[in-house]
């Protein structure tokens, strides 16, 4: 098991440092000169030195490079261009929206998926079944921006029973705060959970025709019975692969859905960043969603190796 | 995925039985009649569209659907069943190439690693994967966008990028179970290279795999696109499409809510239909698949 763990933290740190590189590269080298791109066509040498400087533009770009991962590992992501605060402090505001958004949504995906999914395995080739194949089928398929905003329509401008965009801020309150991201968690949890309840179905069906739950039923347990005590746990192991998988969706998607919502979250951020051409921003928040879908992919792979340890000896 | 046509299924079954197994599977019915339909909807509008939606015509802004009109008009008294047709264009071509970027580069990796398993090359591939798979596409797109700006075509490379690992590991796990045959060695006793063998054996019994996986790709591109186009990553102005449509809707959705369930309505039956169209090939290619499924 050490050996399995050693190899995969290594592996971890290559992923970072390649991937930290990657972005480095394609943000601060191939545009050239930062300072004159964000500075634009009609810039002056003398502004273009100063913000150089700032921006510490000077010296090799593996010393550059170097000492932007020193910053970050110290919690320095530098000072944005156009609004003069440090990033990190942009992104630690930012995060307060998306994290709690993108784990809304995981949590109601999964509170929707499981019973959907248990439901249509057990009843398989029932009506029920079909119904929650043709319903999953449909969230595959619809685009959760447009869902989004078709659930504005109906439930913050027709009832009003939900706010329309915008965040309360988690000063007004949790219960304010989590009801101003429920319908962009909502949006967000629909065809995860979709793709979740058909993974889960599709994975009992798989568990309940093996031979061990043939035997459990020799012995004389009922179908739900043998679902229930042995087969819901050994159907478990692609779920969580896919929840795991999720995560980086649900990230990214939060990125989509702010925009729908207006919520001052990672995503307004970055896309304002774009268009001032605020690299360093730009920059920073990618780095940080890069990092944690490296991070959750990697915690996925040791809780694997903890709950089967024949995973550990095949790749060990 | 791990679970492969054992041979090329098609090849078993005569081709009246083939056709006949088809035309049972419902799902794949229905999703190539939509498919066809928004494919055949894209082509038309290359010759010709009811109307020309360069014209703005403030005097019919916001019509609802109507009978000159069959979906309404936009806030510059365009047509948005015209719009429409001309965005699928737009959203089918960005999809189509993406695909294509992701099996031209994808299928020669994967099959490389699969005829090299084991060695530094495999390895490399892998984690060049890995690595690649936590880029979400929509990262790529805006590391792109910060560079280079905003396009249709950078909407191609953002999704093209994201596609090559799928492909690549579909590949390698199937090139690489086809590996053990008997006529794969038959064919390297009889002197036949790595290369000749990944092109002439095993790329043609994985091309069912490619096609399937291809089509689930192409429905997942549209919906990408349609996301990029939204937020304002993708295809810009003039060029029409699904995504910038409804991202110009939504100041209006209020008193104009036809602007945003038209666009709407076109991506979701068009993706679909994709995915029915993937399940049902799927079905068709591997019977046995269609028993645990069902």
């Amino acid at each position: 098991m050490l050996r399995y763990l050693l190899k995969r933290v290594l592996s971890l740190a290559l992923s970072l440092v390649v991937a930290s590189a990657v972005i480095f590269l394609c943000i601060e080298v191939v545009p050239g000169d930062p300072a004159a791109y964000m500075l634009g066509l009609n810039a002056q040498e003398d502004t273009l030195a100063a913000l150089r400087a700032e921006l510490g533009l000077e010296g090799s770009t593996l010393s550059r490079y170097l000492s932007w991962v020193g910053g970050m590992v110290q919690g320095d992501f530098g000072t944005s261009y156009t609004y003069r605060t440090p990033v990190a402090e942009m992104i630690g505001e930012r995060l307060w929206v998306s994290l709690p958004l993108a784990l809304y949504a995981l949590a109601l995906s999964t509170l929707i998926a499981f019973p959907a999914g248990i439901w249509a395995a057990s009843r398989r080739g029932s009506l029920a079944d079909y119904g929650v194949m043709g319903v999953t089928q449909l969230g595959v398929a619809i685009p959760n921006f447009w869902f989004a905003m078709l659930m504005v329509l109906v439930f913050a401008i027709n009832l009003r029973w939900m706010p329309a965009g915008g965040f309360a801020g988690w000063d007004a309150g949790a219960f304010a705060a989590l009801k101003s991201l429920t319908l962009p968690a909502i949006a967000l949890a629909l065809p995860q959970a979709s793709i979740l309840a058909r993974v889960m179905r599709s994975s009992l069906l798989d568990t309940l025709g093996e031979d061990f739950i043939r035997t459990a039923r020799a012995k004389g347990l009922t179908r739900a019975q043998a679902l229930w005590r042995h087969a819901l746990r050994n159907a478990l192991i692609p779920v969580l692969t896919i929840i795991g998988l999720q995560f980086s969706f649900l990230l990214a998607g939060a990125i989509i859905i702010e925009n729908v919502f207006y919520l001052p979250g990672l995503g307004r951020l970055v896309f304002k960043a774009i268009s001032a051409r605020d690299l360093i921003v730009v920059e920073s928040v990618v780095m940080l969603l890069v990092f944690a879908v490296i991070m959750v992919n990697f915690a996925v792979d040791v809780a694997y190796a903890v709950v089967d340890p024949r995973l550990r000896r095949g790749r060990g | 995925m791990s679970d492969l046509p054992a041979n090329a299924a098609p090849a078993a079954a005569s081709a009246p039985s083939l056709m006949r197994r088809a035309l049972a599977n419902r799902a794949l019915v229905l999703g190539l009649v939509l498919t066809v339909f928004f494919t055949g909807m894209a082509l038309i509008s290359l010759i010709w569209v009811p109307y020309d939606i360069t014209q703005m015509h403030i005097a019919d802004k916001l019509h609802r659907p109507e009978a000159a009109h069959i979906l309404g008009t936009d806030h510059f008294g365009r047509d948005i069943f015209s719009m429409i047709m001309v965005g699928a264009r737009t959203s089918i071509a960005v999809a189509l190439v993406a695909v294509g970027i992701g099996m031209g580069l994808g299928v020669p990796l994967g099959l490389w690693a699969a005829a090299r398993k084991g060695s530094l090359i495999d390895e490399l591939i892998m984690r060049g994967n890995d690595l690649v798979f936590a880029f979400p596409s929509l990262l790529i797109a805006i590391i792109i966008t910060a560079i280079f700006g905003a396009s249709a075509l950078n909407a191609i490379i953002a999704i093209g990028i994201f596609n090559i690992p799928v492909f690549a590991r579909l590949t390698r796990s199937g090139a690489l179970s086809l590996w053990t045959r008997d006529y794969v060695l038959a064919a390297r006793v009889a002197g036949k290279g790595a290369a000749r063998i990944s092109v002439e054996h095993i790329l043609p019994n994985v091309t069912n795999l490619l096609i399937v996986q291809g089509t689930i790709q192409f429905s997942l591109g549209i919906l990408a696109e349609a996301g990029l186009s939204y937020v304002g990553l993708g295809a810009q102005p003039p060029v029409p499409s699904w995504g910038r449509m409804l991202a110009d809707s939504q100041t209006m959705i209020s008193f104009a809510p036809h602007l945003a369930i038209f666009p709407g309505l076109a991506i979701l039956f068009t993706v679909l239909g994709l995915n029915l169209l993937g399940d049902g090939l799927r079905d068709l290619f591997d019977p046995r698949l269609r028993r645990g499924r069902e």
